[in-house]
């Protein structure tokens, strides 16, 4: 299971207005693009220079595609990583603060202390 | 040497920009009395005179990520861009740019190190909402030169509450030993509970109440060893899991002193989270 590589997906998508929409519109094929052709980049460094062992699990793999908040929060993904790509890919779809609260209700079953989201 | 004019301890809040430019049916009903209070704490700002502005944040996941994360990071540079395109998009934040001052940042670079702070150093940092939101509220006319501070609140492992407060001390002498003529204010923000994509964020309130009385009394009184006491990276999970921010308060309370009481105090109320502001004059009171 690999935290840093669901952080680095969510991190690389909201940080990029074309992949935003591009994942909000096909969730399945922007996922496997993305672990085909980002997932071993190595950011802040020379195009050239990739990783070779970064891959996602079967779950984290479908976790992305259901674009499913509450089970990214169980998988110990960053929080503010999901609720900001989230909210810039729903947000739109509902009125003021009412995605942000309703995204809030979906966890509310999740215990104290929460998932760990060290990486 | 160099006189600390201000101390200045906030909250940052990305959506006051938006509330306080809204007008009409899209301004808040909140927005008139947090413009008021905002006013008040930047002529605090303003009557301190100052010349430059060392600014303490915390870089959301902007330019520092988790492939090489530093703890504590200073800026050392001519100029700062500032605000990222995912803060244009969810907070309507205007870009804009800053200037730096070299030779304070040099001199706190190479002073921290000298006393085991193993600082990492930037010569090209986009700064983000952490520092830009005081700007907006405190120096809206952004003509100050800085010297941005980052922390690590974010991205666990983090370092310990005390390392927070040693940070703060640290800056303080520094910018008390620095060979210069300037004043020189001392900025940084953090939060009071908050809860970041987690089921209590959004509510009505801040998702601790009872946490953010007591980090107001902690801060107003200078009360260090209060805070420390009860403070430590597991027991601020409890608040809501972005309240690690606190730490950044925790900092600024080691600049303005052990004991020492802030000459303003004031909070808000609001949904989601509690604004905090505070401000002491090393020099005396100037009110």
């Amino acid at each position: 299971m690999s935290k840093y590589l669901l952080n680095k997906f969510l991190y690389t998508v909201d940080r990029d207005p074309e992949l935003v929409e591009r994942y909000r519109e096909d969730p399945a094929g922007t996922v496997a693009w993305w672990e085909e052709e980002i997932a071993n980049s190595i950011l802040n460094c020379h195009s050239r220079e990739k990783s070779t062992w970064l891959v996602f699990s079967e779950e984290e793999r479908d976790v992305l595609v259901r674009q499913d908040h509450v089970r990214l929060f169980e998988l110990g993904a960053h929080p503010f990583l999901t609720l900001t790509l989230f909210i810039a890919m729903f947000e739109r779809d509902h009125g003021p603060l009412e995605y942000q609260i309703a995204y809030g209700q979906a966890l509310a079953q999740v215990p104290l202390p929460y998932p760990d989201i060290a990486t | 040497m160099a006189t600390v004019a201000a101390v200045i301890a906030s909250t940052h809040h990305p959506f006051y920009y938006r509330a306080s430019t809204s007008t009409g049916d899209d301004r808040p009903p909140f927005a008139d009395e947090w413009q008021a209070k905002i006013e008040t704490f930047r002529e605090t700002l303003t009557r301190a005179e100052p010349d430059v502005l060392v600014m303490v944040g915390s870089d959301h996941f902007h330019q520092l990520w988790l492939d090489n994360m530093p703890q504590f990071l200073v800026g050392k540079a001519p100029h700062y861009d500032a605000n990222w395109y995912n803060e244009e998009r969810e907070f309507g934040l205007p870009r804009f740019r800053l200037d730096g001052d070299e030779e304070l940042s040099q001199h706190i670079l190479r002073g921290g190190l000298d006393r085991d702070f193993d600082l990492a150093f930037s010569n090209e940092l986009r700064i983000d909402h952490s520092i830009t939101c005081p700007i907006i509220t405190l120096r809206p006319q952004a003509d100050l030169p800085i010297v941005p501070v980052y922390t690590n609140i974010f991205a666990p492992p983090l370092p310990q509450p005390k390392r927070f407060v040693q940070l703060g001390r640290a800056i303080r002498d520094l910018v008390e030993s620095w060979e210069s003529d300037k004043r020189v204010a001392i900025i940084g923000t953090g939060h009071l509970s908050l809860e970041l994509g987690g089921p209590r964020q959004f509510g009505e309130h801040g998702p601790d109440p009872d946490f953010d009385r007591k980090a107001v009394e902690w801060i107003a009184n200078g009360d260090i060893d209060g805070c420390c006491g009860e403070v430590t990276l597991d027991s601020l999970h409890l608040p809501g899991n972005a309240t690690h921010g606190f730490m950044d308060f925790m900092l600024m309370m080691g600049v303005a002193g052990q004991g020492v009481k802030a000459d303003h105090v004031d909070s808000l109320d609001l949904f989601h989270t509690m604004e905090a502001y505070f401000t002491w004059y090393p020099e005396g009171a100037l009110s």
